[in-house]
Formats: C-alpha cells, sequence, structure tokens
C-alpha cells in the first residue's frame, strides 16, 4: 500500500542522521530516562513527592501546561498569513510551525497526565465510557479542543507530507477548509486555557477577563520565538530554504504581540495598585513578596526585564534584522513568557489560599526531573518529526518513480 | 444539576454481591482493553478490568451498586481486621440540610476537627487529612482572612484578643467545585450535600482551586488510616475509606444526618457553638436559629449562597 511505503520510508528516515542528530537524539534520550525515574518515584508515593499541597494544589506541571498551550496556539501565526494571504516566503515554513504546535500539544497532555492523582482514570472524561461535564467545566472542554487542535494538525501536515513524498501538491479543497478552520481552534484553545483560570471566583489572581487576551498575546511572543531559532538552525544543517524575509515577518508580527503583551500586563498592575483591594496581596506576592516570603519576586523581575529587553529589540526594525540582536530577542522573549505565563500565572492565584495562609511552593526534584522528561519526549518527537519533514519537503525523499519537485516550488500563487 | 436525582436509591445495607450484569461481549472487549493496559502498567489484570468496566455512578443499576458495596465490604472489612459496612443510602425526601455556627461560643479548641478525623476516616499523617480548619482571628481586624491563620498553640483557647472561625466545606447553593469538575465525579444532592464518588474522581483538583473555601482536601498520598481508628459504619459517598489520589471533604457527616443523626463535629462540640438542622421543618434548631438570630454566609460577594450559616449569639 502507497501509505504503508510513506510510512517506511518515514521510519527509515526517523534513524537517519549525522553525529550531531545522533548526539542530540541521546541527550533527549537520557532527558527521557530522567522523567522516568522521576514519574516512577511519584507513581509509587503519589503527588506527594511533589511540593504541591492543598495550598497550592496546582504548580509547576500545570504552569508548563499553560505555557505550551501557548506555543502550540502560535502555529496560527505562520498559518494566517501563509493560507489566507498566499504569502510566499513563510508558506514553505508553515509545515514546520504545525509540527511544533504537534509536539507542543503532545508535551501539554503529558503535563496534565503526570499532574493528575488518578491518571489510571482518563478514561473519565471521554464520551462513551465516562462522563465528560459539558457544557460546564472548562476542563472538559479544554481537554476537547485540544484533542481536536492536535488532529487537525496531524491530519493537514499528514496529508501535505504524503502528498508531497508521491511528487504531487496538496488537495487545495481538502487542505484550505481545514487550515481556515484550525485558525479560530487555536484561539479556541488558548481562550478555554484561559477561561479554566478566568472561570475562578475564589481566585482573584485569575478572576479577570483580561487574562484570555492576555494568553494570546503573550502565546504569540513565544511560540515564533521558537520558530525564528529553528528556521536559523534548519536552513544552515539542511537543504531547506528560508527567505529572511520569511524570518523578519515572522519578527515582524511579534513585535506588535510583544508590545501589547506588556500592555495588558501594565493595565493589570496600574488597576490593582491604584484601586489597592484585598485583592491587591496576590499581585504584590509576585512582584513584592508578602513579608519574607519573596520565593517568586527575582522570578517576576527577572521575566520583566526579558520582555521589555525583547520588546525594545524587535520593535527597532534594525534590531529585528540583525541576526545577532534578533536570537538574543527571542531567547529573552521566551525566557520573559515562560516565567510569566508558567510560575507567575499560577503560584500567585493560589499565595495566599482561598483562607488567607501563604504556603510557598518550589517545585521538588521530582517535579523537575519529570519536567525534563516531557520536554525530552517533546523535543525528541519534534526532532523527528522535522528530521522526516524537511527531506520531503526539499525533495530529496520521496516515492520510487515520483517527480523530484521541492514543496512550494509549483506555480500558482 | 442533582444527577443524584437519576440514582438508584438503596435504603438497607447491602448483602452479598449480586451478579452485575454485563454482556459476554462487553466483558471480552474490557479483558483485552485491560490486559494490555495492565501490561503496561505492570498490575493486576483483574483491577484494571474492573475499573474499565465502571460507569459513572448514575449510570449503574441498584444490582450494579450493590454488587459494588459488597465488594468494598468485603475488601475493607478483610483489610482493617473488622465487619465494615458500605451503605449508599442517598437523600430523604423533604429534607434540605443546613448549618449554623456561633462565633461568638466558638473557643477554638479544634474538639471537632478530631472529632471530624475520627468519624471520617481521615488520613491520620503523610498526609495528614482534616475536614475542619479553625481559624484565629484578630478581634481589632474582624472577619480578615489577613490576618487569620489555623496554627495557633497555644496552652489555653480562647486566648485574650481573639475570636475564632471554624471553616469547612459550605454546601454552596451554587457550588463552584461542581461546575467544574470534567468528570461529574461531584454534585449536589437534593438534601443539599455536595457529595463526591472518590471512586470516580480523577484526581485533577480543579474543584479544590475552586472552592472560595479551601474546604476540598487532596489525597497527595495513600491515606494512612490505623486498623484500629478506622470507623466501620460508612457511606460510599461520606467517609468510606478512600484511595491515594483523590479529593475529599465534609459531607455534613451523611452517613450519621440521613439516618437522623448529628454530625460528629456537632455532637463534640463543648459549648454549643454548632446547630444542624433540616431546613423544611419550622421546629428544626437550624430554624430556630435563623428566625431568632441574625446570620451572614462567608464569603458572600462571591454569590455561592452556602448552606452554613455563621451569627453571633450574644
Amino acid at each position: 500500500m502507497a501509505f504503508g511505503e510513506f510510512l517506511q520510508g518515514a521510519a527509515k528516515q526517523v534513524v537517519t542522521g549525522g553525529k550531531a542528530y545522533k548526539a542530540w537524539v541521546a541527550l533527549l534520550v537520557v532527558m527521557i530516562g530522567i522523567g522516568l525515574v522521576g514519574y516512577s518515584r511519584q507513581w509509587n508515593q503519589g503527588l506527594l513527592a511533589t511540593n504541591m499541597r492543598d495550598q497550592v494544589t496546582w504548580a509547576f506541571y500545570i504552569g508548563n501546561f499553560t505555557f505550551l498551550v501557548g506555543v502550540a496556539a502560535a502555529a496560527v501565526l505562520l498559518v494566517v498569513p501563509a493560507y489566507v494571504y498566499h504569502w510566499k516566503p513563510i508558506k514553505e515554513v508553515v509545515v514546520l510551525g504545525e509540527l511544533l504546535a504537534i509536539s507542543a500539544l503532545i508535551m501539554c497532555m503529558m503535563f496534565i497526565l503526570v499532574d493528575m492523582g488518578r491518571p489510571d482514570r482518563l478514561t473519565h472524561i471521554m464520551p462513551g465510557p465516562g462522563s465528560p461535564n459539558w457544557p460546564q467545566s472548562m476542563l472538559s472542554w479544554d481537554a476537547m479542543v485540544l484533542n481536536l487542535y492536535l488532529i487537525l494538525n496531524l491530519v493537514v501536515v499528514l496529508h501535505i507530507l504524503y502528498r508531497a513524498y508521491r511528487g504531487k501538491e496538496y488537495a487545495k479543497l481538502f487542505v484550505v477548509p481545514l487550515v481556515l478552520f484550525s485558525i479560530p481552534a487555536a484561539v479556541g484553545i488558548h481562550t478555554v486555557t484561559a477561561f479554566l483560570y478566568a472561570g475562578m471566583a475564589a481566585r482573584p489572581y485569575w478572576n479577570a477577563g483580561i487574562l484570555a487576551p492576555k494568553f494570546i498575546a503573550s502565546a504569540f511572543c513565544s511560540g515564533p520565538a521558537v520558530m525564528i531559532i529553528l528556521f536559523q538552525v534548519l536552513r544552515k544543517t539542511t537543504a531547506i530554504e528560508i527567505k529572511d524575509e520569511a524570518i523578519w515577518k515572522v519578527a515582524e508580527l511579534m513585535a506588535y504581540a510583544m508590545f501589547f503583551n506588556l500592555f495588558l500586563l501594565g493595565a493589570e498592575i496600574f488597576k490593582e495598585y491604584y484601586s489597592r483591594t484585598e485583592h491587591l496581596l496576590y499581585t504584590q506576592y509576585l512582584w513584592q513578596g508578602i513579608g519574607n516570603n519573596r520565593a517568586l519576586v527575582p522570578f517576576a523581575w527577572f521575566s520583566l526585564f526579558c520582555s521589555v529587553m525583547a520588546t525594545i529589540i524587535f520593535v527597532v526594525p534594525a534590531g529585528r534584522r540583525n541576526w545577532v540582536t534578533l536570537n538574543i530577542g527571542a531567547v529573552l522573549i521566551f525566557a520573559g513568557v515562560y516565567i510569566e505565563k508558567g510560575m507567575g500565572l499560577v503560584i500567585p492565584g493560589m499565595t495566599p489560599d482561598t483562607l488567607g495562609e501563604i504556603y510557598e511552593y518550589r517545585p521538588s526534584a521530582v517535579e523537575w526531573m519529570v519536567a525534563i522528561g516531557v520536554f525530552g519526549v517533546g523535543a525528541l518527537v519534534f526532532t523527528t518529526l522535522v528530521n522526516v519533514a524537511v527531506p520531503i519537503m526539499t525533495g530529496t525523499l520521496r516515492a520510487k518513480g515520483a517527480p523530484v519537485t521541492p514543496l512550494g516550488a509549483e506555480a500558482g500563487h | 444539576m442533582s444527577h443524584r436525582n437519576r440514582l438508584p436509591v438503596i435504603q438497607d445495607a447491602p448483602g452479598e454481591a449480586v451478579g452485575a450484569g454485563t454482556s459476554r461481549r462487553d466483558f471480552l472487549r474490557n479483558a483485552a482493553a485491560g490486559a494490555v493496559l495492565a501490561a503496561v502498567a505492570g498490575c493486576k489484570p483483574e483491577a484494571v478490568v474492573e475499573e474499565l468496566q465502571r460507569r459513572h455512578l448514575s449510570e449503574l443499576s441498584p444490582e450494579r451498586l450493590q454488587s459494588m458495596l459488597g465488594k468494598l465490604e468485603k475488601k475493607w472489612s478483610a483489610k482493617y481486621g473488622k465487619e465494615v459496612t458500605v451503605s449508599a443510602k442517598g437523600p430523604m425526601p423533604g429534607v434540605n440540610f443546613a448549618y449554623g455556627l456561633d462565633l461568638s461560643r466558638c473557643i477554638g479548641c479544634r474538639r471537632c476537627v478530631y472529632a471530624c478525623v475520627k468519624e471520617n476516616n481521615q488520613s491520620r499523617k503523610n498526609p495528614q487529612i482534616q475536614w475542619i480548619r479553625v481559624l484565629q482571628m484578630d478581634k481589632e481586624h474582624g472577619v480578615a482572612l489577613q490576618h487569620a491563620t489555623p496554627y495557633y498553640d497555644p496552652e489555653k483557647v480562647p486566648e485574650a484578643g481573639h475570636f475564632y472561625m471554624p471553616v469547612q466545606c459550605q454546601q454552596c447553593r451554587h457550588p463552584p467545585c461542581t461546575k467544574v469538575c470534567p468528570v461529574k465525579a461531584t454534585w449536589k444532592e437534593p438534601d443539599g450535600i455536595v457529595v463526591i464518588d472518590y471512586d470516580w474522581c480523577i484526581g485533577c483538583r480543579c474543584c479544590t482551586a475552586a472552592c472560595p473555601y479551601g474546604a476540598r482536601k487532596f489525597n497527595w498520598a495513600e491515606p494512612n488510616l490505623p486498623a484500629a481508628e478506622m470507623n466501620p459504619v460508612t457511606d460510599y459517598l461520606g467517609n468510606r475509606p478512600r484511595p491515594m489520589g483523590v479529593v475529599e471533604k465534609c459531607t455534613f457527616c451523611l452517613q450519621r444526618t440521613r439516618s437522623g443523626r448529628y454530625p460528629a463535629c456537632v455532637e463534640i462540640c463543648p459549648v454549643g457553638a454548632r446547630k444542624f438542622g433540616n431546613l423544611l421543618d419550622p421546629e428544626s434548631e437550624i430554624r430556630q436559629v435563623m428566625d431568632r438570630k441574625r446570620v451572614f454566609v462567608f464569603k458572600e460577594e462571591l454569590a455561592t449562597e452556602p448552606q452554613f450559616y455563621f451569627f453571633y449569639a450574644t
């Protein structure tokens, strides 16, 4: 069967690579091993092996999950101009954006899974064997939209790559509607994730209308930052051609998003400090600490420093066109958003807790190990997918007898 | 929202296991899936198959529920070395429970906390789980959580300058916790009690995050319940032993109150600060309190409308 042959070809490609590729994969395998050791400890002891407690009931895992939903959603940033406006320079790399989304989604689901007290009861959330609490529960919606978005990206990417493998252009009538649908779906996954927090009146720090827009804005900062660095690596190490303009266009879109993200942050901080109600406490815990409880303070300011520096670099056109400053900016904004959307969002929401108690949370060794493992899996998935996709896109990996034309080289746009 | 309306209600303590009507095909399908899962997870296949065959409580036939309860009784009787009963009594018609707590009487002795632990089979240590949290407050600040602490430990209570506010599940009329549960493992019953099916909970802790009263406690590890201290008179949705990785909380001692008894915390309170009864009965203690005293609810701005009232009797 033709598709079987495609899978065989892909599988062969997965294990094909130079020394650097193999060393990288070996490193990821070690990371996954560390994760397995950590998770087996958690499996035996229960979540007591983490530093989460009833006061801070969600923490590092859920923070990583939230951040990665943003990375996954950001694929849309590349999809919109590529498919809707037929903007050629970006189109060639949309597949890579979708592969990143797929890897990010897999990590998202793993972070949810490791955070669950009873992962063995996963079926309870599925329609059929389980009893999903629709339409009330935001988490049951989140599970649905994340899976939908994953399937959507998988189908589009598989279709495009498979057709290219056979030497054909993708079927427009099939791909374009799906891609158009993936735009609201991407906004959807992040909005639903924001609603998961924003809907909780018990947690004033989260219970704000600004949360969903802020999630979207920061997602458009962190996701593309990964892409920018990846594009440069790929065009150096593979035959794939990515034009400078494509990278600069992404950087320009990021500049708007970063500025808007900082604006929303400022609006929130003004409201909290000027009105100075009892709800100020949570914001205060993040930025100033409460008494001797200052665990998050250095991270909060470091995150702000990163975001402001990155915004300055990206907003100035010369800054985002210089490769050195561009890469520094990409790393800075990634770090800034990682803190802001991870620990900076989850922990102050629960500190002080609903009865006023302050429990200072710091991740335990097991939590670090498990997180390293999950990132290892995500990176391994992404690496192998890219390793298969790139030669197909450049035309070096082809079915026997298929015409060798690189993806995107066809006339028509 | 009360799924319990559709639940099979069993009035008597269940006896021996009755055959659970599963078709052969169902069994084979589940067995195959179970074997795969067990191979992956390295657990006993029977346990996994049982887990997979399980459906939401509202979908279980009375026979199936009874057989499930019978199995639990057998399992726990063997484990704790005493005759354990597990009822699933269900709400009584014409009853809507409410609670009253007299802040001017409470002396902060925490006897309610420990009576609750004993009655409701909470984990004693690692993790220590308590459904009632007594907050010590400053008189000069009133009910202000910024100035509250549950960690007071003087020689004698009450201490000058302080008053005490015990907090437990407020059995809200609009419970934020049941709304967020992704699997309908927790719901409000017609008699006002918010319950959890500990065998359906997936341990995501959305409810813990959503509860404004810190009432929901998670089993961070395998509960530690010494056999000698285990209370063998249990209800499936109340005080029966809980597994690791699920959420639990105060149920107004439904295993007692649905049989006409007082909750353990009401019974133990040495100063009579705790009142309990049926809101629909004009003669009940709680109605007497509400008629004669002025009551308030905790965090009324969140519109959760608790069935737990605070008042100052003197």
